[in-house]
């Protein structure tokens, strides 16, 4: 099946950033009504030399199933070093494209709901 | 002679419908039910035949419209063992029958320092109406718990009864566990300890699967929805014992539900049309009473019977997979037919996904009953239901869907 493909199943079964971290800048939490499913972000911020900021580290927490998990596992690996400017304009194009497969409307809110919880944490 | 569900099928066109040339295995009739052509022919007569408004018209086409509807009253009452449509009351749906009691008869009868009493095993319509009328009145709301088994806690039930308990709010049959609660024991416990206190069933899940009896149960209201019995989606039921329904206030108020309206005051209606305001979903009654007709056809016995043994055969054989894990009775003599489950290593969305690609319909999520999967300790889970058309057939390919769950996620 097209949807579980191997890098899915991969950062599903082994999800990259997962746990918690102390004392991080920001965190925020969400949650998918329809499915139950959980997603807690933290963020850890570091201003460069022009006075960008970006984002040093992250890590996720949560349950959900294989598409939220595995979404979450590839955004915070995609957003590490990323200027917030640039997070904050992330939109739902950019994460199908980091998953690679076609969503239904009700997988897509599974996909975007990690991209929905940083930048909640963001906007802090 | 046991129904056949393969002959069964035939009666309802969706079963001709392809999805991607596969035929469809629909699980879900605790979510809501499948029609027969029965009735959507009602629907349609309707429509086609006598398409008017009810109570207004002296004229052949009304006065048609009127009696069928009426007709379907009565046929309701007889079906749930009530004396006469005096009782029943025509709402939406289960959901609305509850609210209906909740403003009604809660507002008036429930206050500060008054309890009432949940299990921890409803469905969201039986305890959120609740939660809100304890915030609004002052009083409090208190879970009779469940058993490692899925079964409700009898003891923790009675403990809860109280001389302020002024009502009792339970499901007939968990929509989750499928546990079928003893109501008729239940009630004679509730009234032992307070013998004022109301009872309110919530019967959404058991009038489509089993015989009932409102007069036997002893309860004294019972709400549940046409959509899940067979029936067109817009028309559920409230029953309630005549003086009850004779005292509350209405629930909205318009045409319908009035005597005489003078510009400061109105006179309303006895029950049942006193809480029937405006025109109503005359279609969806219409085509309640034709489901009601072919379940009594098939015999409400025959129809408990075929789920019993369904569901029997789906716990042998969804038992026998190896991550899974079921929730509530592990005996179908104690259940209704639906079966809540989870696989280790595969959450309920991921195993949705894959059963939908073989047009395989089940549920997953918490199925409108958090606090009970709060209590299971888990977030949300899978759930299969069976209903008069389901075949082993059906549960075999529910199993070899599962199973290539299990392969798709290499567990």
């Amino acid at each position: 099946m097209d949807l579980y493909r191997d890098n899915i199943l991969d950062h599903y079964k082994n999800p990259r950033n997962f746990g918690n971290m102390d004392k991080p800048d920001s965190l925020a939490e969400e949650s998918n009504p329809l499915c139950g499913d959980k997603i807690c972000i933290q963020i850890k911020l570091q201003t460069t030399n022009y006075k960008l900021q970006t984002i040093q580290d992250i890590k996720f927490s949560g349950v959900g199933c294989a598409i939220s998990i595995a979404s979450a596992s590839l955004l915070t690996e995609k957003v590490k070093n990323m200027d917030l400017a640039k997070v904050q304009r992330l939109k739902t194009k950019d994460i199908v494209d980091m998953l690679g497969i076609t969503l239904t409307p009700t997988r897509l809110k599974c996909a975007l709901l990690s991209l929905e919880v940083l930048q909640k944490a963001l906007n802090k | 002679m046991v129904n056949n569900p393969a002959d069964i099928k035939k009666d309802f066109p969706i079963f001709k419908r392809q999805i991607n040339g596969k035929p469809i295995i629909y699980l879900d009739s605790t979510a809501s039910s499948l029609k027969p052509q029965q009735v959507l022919d009602a629907i349609s007569d309707y429509y086609t035949q006598y398409p008017v408004n009810i109570f207004r018209g002296l004229y052949t086409l009304s006065e048609e419209a009127t009696a069928k509807y009426e007709e379907v009253r009565e046929k309701v009452a007889r079906f749930i063992g009530a004396d006469n449509g005096n009782t029943v009351v025509f709402v939406r749906n289960a959901t609305e029958a509850i609210n209906l009691v909740v403003y009604s008869w809660g507002r008036v009868n429930i206050g500060e320092g008054d309890e009432i009493v949940s299990t921890v095993m409803e469905h969201h319509a039986n305890v959120v109406p609740w939660q809100s009328l304890a915030l609004e009145s002052g009083a409090t709301l208190k879970y009779a718990d469940i058993d490692e088994d899925g079964f409700l806690d009898l003891q923790s039930l009675e403990s809860l009864i109280t001389s302020n308990t002024k009502l009792v709010a339970l499901a007939h049959v968990s929509n989750v566990l499928g546990t079928i609660n003893p109501i008729k024991d239940i009630i004679r416990i509730i009234k032992k300890r307070n013998p004022s206190t109301k009872i309110l069933i919530d019967a959404a899940q058991s009038v489509p699967h089993m015989k009932v009896n409102v007069k036997d149960l002893g309860c004294d209201f019972f709400a549940f929805s046409g959509h899940k019995m067979l029936g067109p989606t817009g028309v559920g039921v409230l029953w309630a014992k005549y003086d009850l329904l004779d005292a509350m206030v209405p629930f909205q108020m318009g045409g319908d539900m009035i005597k005489e309206v003078y510009l400061d005051h109105t006179e309303y209606q006895k029950p049942p049309h006193k809480f029937e305001a405006g025109t109503p979903d005359i279609s969806a009654v219409l085509g309640l009473g034709a489901a009601i007709d072919y379940l009594s056809s098939l015999g409400m016995d025959k129809v408990r019977h075929h789920e019993k043994e369904i569901t029997k055969y789906a716990l042998d054989k969804l038992g026998k997979i190896k991550n899974i894990l079921i929730y509530g009775p592990k005996d179908a003599s104690d259940k209704g037919g639906v079966i809540a489950f989870t696989m280790k290593g595969l959450h309920p969305h991921d195993i949705a996904e894959i059963l939908n690609e073989d047009n395989i319909c089940i549920r997953s999520g918490h199925h409108c009953a958090m606090p009970l999967h709060t209590r299971l300790g888990i977030g949300s889970s899978s759930r299969a239901s069976f209903y008069v058309y389901n075949t082993e057939e059906d549960v075999d390919k529910l199993v070899k869907g599962l199973e290539k769950a299990n392969k798709i996620f290499k567990i």
